[in-house]
């Protein structure tokens, strides 16, 4: 990718995220829910109608729409998310405290999918049609048909409630508080990203240094493995980043099953709670975290490719 | 006889098509299988049965029968799965077709939009309208719809580009026919096929989504039985009546399974070139 290329896609990802913000901030200007009103429902206390007044202009909540945005853009600059309504803290800090947990099961989910689907495909390649092939195609259709949310229940009724291995809830974020929501979450990506790899590496096999290097007597597992696996890599390296995409959107409701702390199930409880600056900057957060993780994707085709590679010196 | 000859050559199709069909009429004619038993219908006394003679699923913590729930809740997740497929389906193809068809600004624009939504994860925004909108299973759809109607556009528009400088669009124009009918009689049939195989498919996806949503209690509200939300009712007696949760999910399950199936086979009838 050129220096111009990726200036075009930064500038992309700048547009796209203004436009998705105010889009939130459009809705919820629109949208029926009092802020206010479920802010001191929530404190216990029934307040006068002057009171809630006084306090809309306290907040700010009066100003036409396009005032109250670019107040909270230029804020959002100088890195300031605003305080949330609900936690009165500032928004910055309860999803920065969150981040961690949330991607630290999102990487291990991603690593516990490939450890499955990786081998799972590669068989189903080398075996197909045969009834290796069937049977695992069986089993990754169901994996897909299933809510992830029944999947983790059923889990949690097996592990937690039955054999009582695991704990029911996560609080505490350590090792074994992680296992099952990555179980879960795993489960219906690697059934999905299985048949991805399945269709990568049959395109592979039908190339002709596969049958070139098989007249040559190389061995098969070499071919698989030194040849046939490494050039399947590209597009599964963007599969990955983007389901990425429906792994953060996942997250919330396996982190809300397992009572994870993570930023899913605080944006959950924020959206419940009508909590807006925490709903904005947590979907601000989530959709840069997308478009730069889908960029480093891109960007890694320079090291992965090396086709990629020279072109980018001849020029 | 042709109808014979088809259900021959398409055994497959046939079984999941009848299985579908008995689905719906499952939902439709929810009260005859049920026996007329309400699904709102509370005996205190008999909260948290397990499954037994009388009530094969079980009851919840209000009493009521999970299996006359689970069957009226296939009405709730088929109504709402199929009006999210076909207002996509009607939204994507129209913004598709005529951006495929003016280009220009108007391509720009539909296109931009587009490219917006699929540049960041769906589900978070659709968690966000429905749950700002307020819980209900009418803002589940809307929002789903918003997020998932691009797909269609961009099927649609391609479709466009690939016929829209043949000789017969070009003669149609010559000798004045007008736009909307060159638009209805040559661009939109020519779509159609791929998007119906791509709605299908979707059906089953759809479904799991607006479970989700009413899961996380941002899409169908109690006392109204949804499969989603039933489970999420089941949550906190995972431990005394795991049937609460187990049931409605396994509906979810055999449903979407016999959607997904349906899409696949479907596509293998209408798609004769993939051969």
């Amino acid at each position: 990718m050129s220096a111009k290329q990726l200036g075009k896609r930064l500038l992309q990802i700048v547009l796209v995220a203004l436009g998705i913000s105010f889009l939130t901030f459009l809705i919820t200007y629109l949208a029926p829910g009092d802020p206010v009103r479920t802010m001191f429902a929530a404190a216990g206390t029934m307040p006068s109608e002057e009171l809630i007044q006084e306090t809309r202009e306290a907040m700010g909540l009066n100003r036409p729409v396009l005032v109250q945005y670019l107040s909270w853009l230029r804020g959002c600059l100088k890195g300031d998310f605003g305080t949330s309504y609900a936690y009165h803290r500032p928004v910055a800090g309860l999803l920065l405290d969150r981040l961690w947990p949330t991607l630290k099961l999102s990487l291990s989910s991603m690593c516990l999918m490939l450890l499955v689907a990786v081998p799972i495909g590669m068989a189903q390649a080398t075996h197909k049609n045969s009834f290796v092939d069937y049977a695992l195609r069986g089993l990754t259709f169901f994996g897909v048909s299933m809510p992830n949310f029944w999947v983790g229940l059923l889990l949690m009724l097996v592990f937690c409630v039955r054999l009582q291995l695991l704990p029911v809830a996560s609080f505490g974020g350590d090792f074994k508080s992680l296992i099952l929501p990555s179980v879960t979450l795993a489960f219906a990506m690697s059934a999905k990203y299985t048949r991805q790899v399945r269709t990568a590496i049959l395109e592979e096999l039908n190339q002709d240094y596969v049958t070139g290097a098989r007249a040559r007597g190389v061995k098969e597992w070499q071919i698989l493995w030194g040849n046939v696996f490494p050039n399947a890599l590209l597009p599964l390296i963007t599969m990955l980043g983007l389901s990425l995409g429906s792994l953060l959107g996942g997250t919330a409701v396996v982190e809300v099953i397992f009572s994870y702390p993570g930023m899913g199930s605080l944006a959950v409880s924020a959206i419940t709670a009508y909590d807006y600056p925490l709903i904005q900057g947590y979907v601000l957060w989530i959709s840069l975290i997308y478009m730069l993780v889908n960029l480093a994707v891109d960007l890694s085709y320079n090291y992965v490719d090396p086709r990629m590679r020279e072109k980018r010196q001849r020029i | 006889m042709r109808f014979k000859n088809f259900v021959k050559k398409n055994k497959s199709f046939c079984f999941l098509a009848v299985l579908a069909l008995l689905i719906i009429l499952a939902a439709v004619f929810a009260p005859l299988i049920t026996g007329g038993a309400d699904p709102a219908a509370s005996v205190l006394k008999d909260a948290l049965k397990a499954p037994g003679r009388e009530h094969i699923f079980g009851t919840d913590k209000l009493g009521r029968d999970i299996f006359t729930r689970v069957i009226y809740g296939a009405r709730t997740s088929l109504a709402a799965a199929f009006s999210v497929v076909i207002i996509i389906f009607v939204l994507g193809t129209v913004l598709g077709v005529l951006a495929g068809y003016f280009g220009g600004w108007v391509d720009t624009i539909i296109m931009r939009i587009a490219d917006m939504m699929v540049s960041f994860p769906g589900m978070v925004f659709a968690m966000a309208i429905a749950g700002i909108l307020g819980a209900s299973i009418k803002n589940a759809v809307i929002a789903v719809a918003l997020v998932s109607w691009t797909k269609y556009a961009r099927l649609a528009r391609s479709l466009v580009l690939k016929i829209r400088n043949r000789d017969y669009v070009a003669a149609a124009v010559v000798t004045g026919s007008r736009t909307p009918y060159i638009l209805a009689k040559y661009m939109v049939p020519n779509t159609i096929p791929t998007l119906v195989i791509t709605a299908a498919t979707d059906i089953g996806g759809m479904m799991l989504e607006l479970a989700g949503l009413s899961f996380l209690g941002f899409g169908a509200k109690a006392p109204n039985p949804e499969w989603g939300l039933m489970l999420n009712e089941g949550r906190p007696y995972i431990q005394s009546a795991p049937w609460m949760m187990i049931c409605p999910g396994a509906a979810i399950f055999v449903v979407v399974v016999v959607f997904n199936l349906l899409g696949d086979a479907l596509r293998d009838v209408l798609d004769v070139r993939d051969e």
